[in-house]
């Protein structure tokens, strides 16, 4: 059992910290006070995930106000596992971030900055767990405006055109939901999605109705960077703080992929969203073309981070391609890649946070013979990078069993084998950093001095134990893909 | 000791043993005596395999189950003990040779060749324990990343390329190709276990089966089958213990050994007899020993010529896997054994070769009979055993291979047999020849290795550490002409 008012507080604690955070304007005590919020929130996270799984979805009324008339919070094992997902990925950040801030983010700024932070843990964990259409709307602005502001603190000056460009990208994203929201509530009447589930299939060949699931599934698209959407997200990624790209780049799009699946499966249901629109179809093209493009774009990088930004548009197109296939083990694969992503690509950007933070570079020409003078944090990164080719034994293997294996259930050999002809564009990409960081003969011949630093020990036991986690959940899947096959049947199988 | 103890040994030892290998690398002489010591355990942990006889119960052991169905799993059977047997007694002589070879050319980063190495190994014991193809296939993989520090030892440019073209050659094939026919098997037969009479029958028919066999054989990279074979000479820049064990034995043997386990244990004898769809690959290796021979004799580069041959004496197992008869693959079986234990005997020779003398051409090879007559000596041997001459282990197995390509029908093959022999004739006996019975090129810069001159042709062989294991291998190919009725009865159960 848990106690009534957890749902609550698990988005009023950060929620209150925030503003505590700005007002007490302490560098050291904002640090930790968001560290210990972030790991508070995993806790609650973590136990109400325990008390879905034990006794199914849980259901509370904000305000006492009943649901559809007040804001319902509604979790079940999709949003538990994301609530999951986002503290952890929270947490693990906090663990690493005090150095990086430290250094990166100027004095003035910083209690600024955990207080943004804290708001943007606040948004992501309420677009989770709320069940109110509205709400999801509110919490993706709170998330998406302090994310904005968090880019915009970037050491390059190129951060601020990136969060203003992440900004009009992402604002258009939420005005089309918006939009959606408020066609959906003309028609219905209501704004809670349990609700709106039950009144929309009378509602099958209204127009309006079509229209607000058009506008919805764009609007998130572009908030999730499905390919062409995707185009705030490589400068957003490369010029915000080192530890901002972690936080975003384990949390962001994958909630906004979470309120994908809760709108397409559990307020419309399979049947529409397939049947009488090809969502199917489209999402797979998209997909697969992001698969592909982003792949080869992340190929010619010369900026890490902005590599790994263009991994992460591909790695999206696997998840969306495991959900276009609409079947449960498809949905299964996909959510299954949402939380071994989060943990891969964390990983794989806090190896480059502490590169940064020694070179003071994350260009891939000045990591020469990194490898030699930083062993621990290019070992990580080796290891974070088998596992985007998707080497047996880590977690990203898992995820591409998967995903073929849907594929294959429902004969479509060649998306099978689409996804392991790009998975052989990460090798090339990743190699490229192995080989610079190893090698110290440059194409001209000289050799580079080396200097030996390796990164603080906190953050390498951080980076390490997200390491630790990747090949863990390449072994032992009991956690992850036997939750999210589970999830897969029932967002399948059923409505909200 | 119970089996399942032995084969977590056999796996666990070496990789215990590099990790103490990489904790004492300030140490050369305790390193280097860690070294020994593992691989005389393991040798021993093999030996009370092979001797208990438990390999008639098909001892299993289960590891882990990272995906729902499928296990990481072993089982003891008579073609993985023999390659068990084959890669731990050689792996004791390799690592004497490797301590006196990377000694006196004072090479670099000794502690991670060392390190590698036994990693290498480990991968290669679960590979010869592997008891279903996921197990198979994640050992196979981290048989490949453990070579590549291997490859690139050097570090050079050339090596960097070298270890391209040798990642990419091995993960192409194994990403696209193999685990693409693995995840298509477990789609259609539900498993994946390697069973006695195959586990294919009546899931798969028609051009199909041919098209999935196809697709393993070319996935499996590490057979060398051409075209997927320009990895191997490539590789040929790695220090010379590296090419003598694993390329030689231990990269080389897993590859077709992988072949000869899927012919046996996935497809089954039988079924491929049945269906005639493998005859097209036997012929495709068939045209590989042919090529790869009129190749290897036109190379002026002794370890380039040795690496064609090894290119060539593979498809022979393949050949004799795909031929599909009983005999053809006790003779396949046999042939790992035999051309193991030959073709590491040449390359010891032709490091050997270059520690003493710094030669690598077979033009300047002239008359060094007389400075390295045991070399010579030994590498007139393993060429004998290599052609298929008696009293030499190489005749039996191309007699086996022989019989199979009748029983199957296929005499055309029987006369590719006898061609290649003629070829390896032409390209290896001249070097014995040359070296015992022409006089010396020119008046070597006779150096001791201290740098001092000395007077007059004197016999100057390499270092006794590098020599005795050399000596021991010839010896070996005698040996196993007279015990070859072991190996036949040990695989007898294979041909059922």
């Amino acid at each position: 059992m848990i106690p009534v008012h957890l749902p609550v507080l698990q988005i009023v604690v950060p929620l209150l910290s925030a503003p505590l955070v700005a007002l007490i304007g302490s560098r050291k005590l904002s640090y930790w006070i968001a560290l210990i919020v972030s790991i508070s929130a995993f806790a609650m996270s973590a136990d109400l995930l325990l008390a879905v799984l034990s006794s199914g979805p849980i259901s509370y009324a904000l305000g006492g106000w009943a649901a559809p008339w007040g804001i319902e919070y509604r979790i079940d094992m999709l949003n538990g596992f994301v609530l999951l997902v986002v503290s952890g990925m929270g947490a693990f950040t906090m663990m690493f971030a005090r150095q990086s801030v430290a250094a990166e983010i100027p004095d003035r700024h910083q209690a600024l900055f955990y207080a943004c932070y804290l708001l943007c843990l606040t948004g992501l964990l309420g677009v989770t767990i709320t069940g109110d259409l509205f709400n999801v709307f509110v919490f993706l602005e709170i998330s998406s405006l302090s994310s904005y502001v968090l880019i915009s603190l970037g050491k390059d000056r190129r951060a601020l055109t990136a969060a203003y460009n992440y900004l009009i990208l992402g604002t258009i994203g939420a005005t089309f939901i918006v939009i959606s929201i408020g066609l959906l509530y003309m028609v219905t009447g209501t704004l809670n999605m349990a609700d709106m589930a039950k009144l929309l299939p009378d509602l099958r060949g209204n127009s309006v109705v079509l229209a607000g699931f058009a506008f919805f599934i764009v609007g998130v698209s572009l908030k999730l960077a499905l390919f062409p959407l995707h185009i705030w997200l490589p400068n957003a990624y490369t010029y915000a703080p080192s530890v901002v790209t972690i936080f975003l780049a384990a949390t962001a799009t994958k909630v906004s992929i979470y309120v994908l699946l809760r709108f397409v499966f559990s307020v419309f249901g399979t049947d529409f969203s397939f049947n009488v629109v090809p969502l199917g179809e489209i999402l797979m093209g998209l997909a697969i073309a992001g698969m592909f493009i982003a792949s080869t774009a992340a190929i010619f990088q010369d900026n890490a981070k902005r590599m790994l930004a263009y991994s992460s548009v591909a790695q999206v197109g696997y998840i969306i391609l495991g959900i276009s296939l609409a079947t449960p083990e498809g949905v299964g694969a996909g959510i299954l890649h949402l939380f071994n992503h989060a943990i891969i690509k964390g990983g794989l950007f806090m190896a480059l946070a502490c590169v940064f933070f020694r070179t003071g570079s994350v260009m891939i020409s000045d990591m020469r013979g990194l490898g030699h003078s930083m062993p621990w944090t290019m070992a990580a990164f080796v290891a974070g990078g088998l596992s985007i080719i998707g080497v047996p034994l880590t977690a990203g293997f898992i995820s591409k069993w998967y995903l073929i294996s849907a594929a294959f259930d429902l004969g479509l050999w060649w998306v099978g084998l689409l996804i392991l002809l790009s998975s052989l564009l990460a090798v090339i990409y990743i190699w490229r950093i192995v080989e610079t960081a190893y090698f110290n003969v440059s194409d001209e011949g000289t050799v580079e001095k080396l200097v030996d630093q390796e990164a603080p020990l906190s953050m390498l036991l951080t980076l390490w134990a997200l390491v630790a986690l990747n090949v863990w959940f390449g072994i032992d899947t009991s956690l992850t893909a036997d939750i999210a096959n589970a999830i897969g049947v029932y967002l399948t199988g059923g409505g909200a | 000791m119970t089996a399942e103890l032995s084969m977590t040994l056999a796996i666990l030892l070496p990789l215990i043993g590099g990790g103490i290998i990489l904790a004492v690398g300030r140490s050369p002489n305790l390193r280097e005596a860690v070294t020994i010591v593992t691989s005389l355990l393991l040798f021993a942990d093999i030996f009370w395999l092979a001797q208990s006889g438990v390999v008639g119960s098909n001892p299993t052991m289960t590891w882990a189950e990272p995906i729902q169905g499928l296990t990481i799993a072993f089982t003891l059977e008579p073609l993985g003990l023999l390659f068990a047997i084959i890669a731990s007694t050689l792996w004791v002589l390799t690592s004497l040779y490797s301590i006196g070879y990377m000694r006196a050319n004072k090479e670099l980063k000794q502690t991670r060749f060392y390190t590698c190495f036994a990693v290498a190994i480990s991968a290669t014991m679960g590979i010869a324990l592997a008891g279903n193809l996921l197990t198979l296939f994640i050992f196979y993989e981290a048989l490949t990343i453990s070579t590549y520090p291997l490859v690139t030892h050097k570090g050079t440019l050339e090596a960097r390329n070298a270890g391209r073209i040798y990642l990419g050659i091995l993960i192409g094939t194994s990403i696209s190709f193999l685990l693409f026919a693995i995840i298509w098997t477990w789609n259609i037969a539900g498993t994946l276990d390697f069973v006695k009479g195959g586990i294919l029958e009546g899931h798969i028919e028609g051009p199909f089966v041919g098209l999935l066999l196809g697709m393993y054989v070319f996935g499996i990279g590490k057979a060398a089958l051409m075209p997927v074979h320009r990895w191997l000479p490539a590789a040929m820049v790695a220090p010379t213990p590296v090419s003598a064990l694993l390329h030689a034995v231990a990269v080389v043997k897993a590859g077709v050994f992988s072949v000869l386990k899927i012919a046996v244990y996935i497809f089954g004898v039988g079924f491929l007899a049945d269906t005639g769809v493998s005859i097209w690959l036997a012929y495709v290796a068939a045209a590989t020993i042919l090529i790869a021979s009129i190749i290897a004799m036109t190379k002026d580069n002794l370890k380039a010529r040795l690496a064609y041959s090894t290119i060539s004496q593979l498809s022979y197992v393949i050949l004799g896997a795909m031929l599909a008869t009983g005999i053809g693959v006790i003779g396949s079986g046999m042939h790992i054994a035999m051309h193991a234990v030959g073709k590491i005997t040449l390359f010891f020779c032709a490091g050997a070769i270059y520690t003493a003398l710094h030669k690598t051409e077979i033009s300047d090879m002239d008359g060094i009979g007389r400075l390295m007559p045991w070399t010579m000596g030994a590498f007139f041997i393993g060429a004998l055993s290599i052609i298929g001459l008696p009293p030499l282990g190489g005749a039996w197995s191309k007699w086996y291979l022989a019989l199979g390509a009748a029983e199957a029908d296929q005499l055309i093959l029987i006369a590719v047999l006898m061609i290649s022999s003629l070829l390896n004739v032409a390209y290896l006996l001249p070097i014995p020849a040359r070296a015992f019975f022409l006089p010396l090129k020119d008046e070597p810069s006779l150096e001791n290795l201290d740098g001092v001159a000395a007077p007059k042709v004197t016999r100057r062989e390499a270092p006794l550490i590098m020599v005795i294991p050399l000596c021991l291998t010839a010896l070996g190919c005698l040996f196993l002409f007279a015990y070859a009725g072991a190996i036949y009865d040990l695989l007898a159960p294979l041909a059922g």
